[in-house]
């Protein structure tokens, strides 16, 4: 294979750069012995204490976690359901069902949020909180377990469920012991990655969640508007360090489903 | 030869029961929280707007309360036409940074070694993993004290960063794809390295323009929080005006229509880069 020109690979390193270098800002200053994220002083794990002594901070967490938690548990049994259902060929109905499966992947997440917003309010008359924020994750998730799953459906090969058949195997007990065991794999990762994308999501939430409730990402945003905090850079870095741990894990358990969908 | 038929039902049942009670339930969830919503940010569009915010009843005294008054509103007045511009504005700049930076780091990756391709690309998605806002924080902490931020070049920054995997990626699956004997050919007729690309490679690299193009400059669009936290009052987008209709004004059949609109130019948009990215016919 020919190589590039260098100045091709000079060019491309100053982009990498570009990427990771505000990132490695945050990290770096979550360590610093100053309140001011301008210069380095010194090394310090003190605004991690800060950050676990921060009671609205710790309650955002826990409402983060609760309800990416309840989210992808809810988003992997009806994102499942719905892989399954688009894998099977002869079903004039289910037609539709990637439609309403994978629309509100391809909404914009405003637009989605201020349907939602507006449905929540003017339709169901529901008070927001803890339950609109769960119902909207669950329905931007969906649509990510299903392709998951049904992208590992498709590579399984079907003279299996015939064997199963043959074998004298119900519809139910093939499903049981056949299916569901080989896209296994497929689920978790599609449990991760809804947890993932539920307790990162920001925009969404921001319009749902009422004046209630708070979830991490919100109380980030309300610090950030007020002024730049070493706090805020160390929940950063912790966030991040949790994603890259998710993502890494979901790419493990569904390597071929992941690519390229991140 | 016909196959018996509980084999072809277990083909067709890819081995789970029946196939319309797995889908019913996420079908019933989405059409409730995703189709339901959706139409009815459309009808809102037509409503009036309630005394104390939100919509007013769709039936008074009698009639239907539907009207064109928040799409009259929004053609009447200058300041909303500016905003649109302006978005679209900040889009195209966006778009033509990433484009500018993906196309080289794309081209450099597609023509390294092929069992360093992956690790290189997961460099380039790896930053993207984390969270949105922490994203756009670190140009806060960045551009805060070199007294830079609060202007629209500290917007565009912001956006830049935000969305250029979406530019990065489709070029390179494009790139990536290249027939290295073309270039060869190329070479040994006496083609320098200028025109090799101009005539062999940025022809075929269009389609993956158009569809980076397409992933960033329609996001940039909707997004009010990078304005929002980087720009100054001056420096509003479409997605911030949405925002304050449903949230702050409570102004939500504008909130709507204004939602109605950056859709449709949104499709159009969509609609025109699928059809520039359409295979076409090419020289054997």
């Amino acid at each position: 294979m020919k190589r590039g020109a260098p100045g091709l690979w000079a060019a491309a390193l100053s982009v990498y750069a570009f990427l990771y270098v505000p990132l490695a800002i945050v990290v770096l200053f979550s360590f610093n012995d100053s309140m001011l994220s301008a210069e380095w002083v010194g090394f310090t794990t003190r605004w991690y204490a800060t950050l676990f002594a921060d009671q609205q901070m710790l309650d955002a967490a826990a409402n983060s976690l609760f309800i990416a938690l309840s989210a992808a548990s809810l988003s992997t049994v009806l994102g499942t359901m719905a892989g399954l259902a688009m894998a099977r060929r002869r079903s004039a109905w289910l037609g539709g069902l990637p439609l309403l499966v994978l629309g509100p992947v391809a909404m914009p997440e405003l637009l989605l949020g201020v349907s939602l917003l507006l449905f929540f309010r003017q339709v169901l008359d529901l008070t927001l909180g803890l339950l609109s924020i769960l119902i909207a994750h669950v329905t931007f998730s969906i649509g990510f377990v299903a392709v998951v799953v049904r992208s590992s459906l498709a590579m399984l090969d079907e003279s299996i469920f015939e064997a199963a058949r043959d074998l004298g195997a119900s519809s139910w007990q093939t499903f049981r012991h056949v299916t569901l065991p080989l896209i296994r794999p497929a689920v978790l990762a599609g449990f991760l990655m809804s947890f993932t994308l539920s307790i990162d999501d920001f925009v969404i939430t921001f319009f749902v969640a009422g004046v209630g409730v708070t979830t991490l990402p919100l109380q980030i945003y309300s610090l950030i508007k007020v002024a730049v905090t070493p706090e805020i850079n160390a929940v950063s870095t912790l966030l991040m360090a949790l994603t890259l741990t998710l993502i890494a894990l979901a790419a493990k358990l569904a390597p071929d489903a992941l690519k390229g969908r991140l | 030869m016909i196959e018996p038929r509980h084999r072809q039902r277990a083909a067709a049942s890819r081995g789970s029961p029946n196939g319309w009670l797995l889908g019913a339930p996420p079908a019933v969830f989405l059409l409730v929280f995703f189709l339901a919503p959706a139409l009815l940010m459309v009808g809102a569009s037509f409503q009036e707007p309630g005394e104390f915010g939100g919509l007013a009843p769709l039936l008074q005294d009698g009639r239907l309360n539907l009207s064109l008054e928040s799409y009259r509103f929004f053609f009447g007045d200058r300041i909303y036409a500016e905003i649109f511009l302006r978005s679209f504005i900040v889009a195209a700049a966006t778009t033509l940074i990433c484009l500018m930076l993906a196309y080289p780091l794309a081209l450099a990756i597609a023509q390294s070694a092929k069992r360093r391709r992956d690790l290189l690309v997961l460099l380039v998605i790896l930053p993207f993993a984390s969270n949105f806002l922490i994203r756009i924080y670190a140009w806060i902490v960045l551009l805060g004290p070199a007294g830079l931020l609060y202007t629209p070049g500290a917007v565009i920054a912001g956006m830049v960063y935000v969305h250029l995997p979406f530019m990065v990626l489709p070029l390179y699956a494009n790139l990536e794809k290249h027939d290295p004997a073309l270039l060869e050919a190329a070479q040994d007729l006496g083609a320098g390295r200028w025109t090799r690309f101009r005539r062999i490679t940025l022809p075929l690299s269009l389609p993956g323009v158009w569809a980076g193009s397409a992933l960033v400059f329609i996001p940039v669009l909707g997004m009010f929080a990078v304005p929002e936290l980087l720009g100054g009052t001056r420096d509003m987008l479409i997605g911030n005006l949405i925002k304050e209709q449903f949230l702050d004004n409570r102004d939500w059949p504008l909130g709507a229509s204004l939602s109605i609109l950056l859709t449709v130019g949104v499709l159009l948009l969509a609609g025109l880069s699928a059809w520039s990215a359409r295979p076409r016919r090419s020289v054997p």
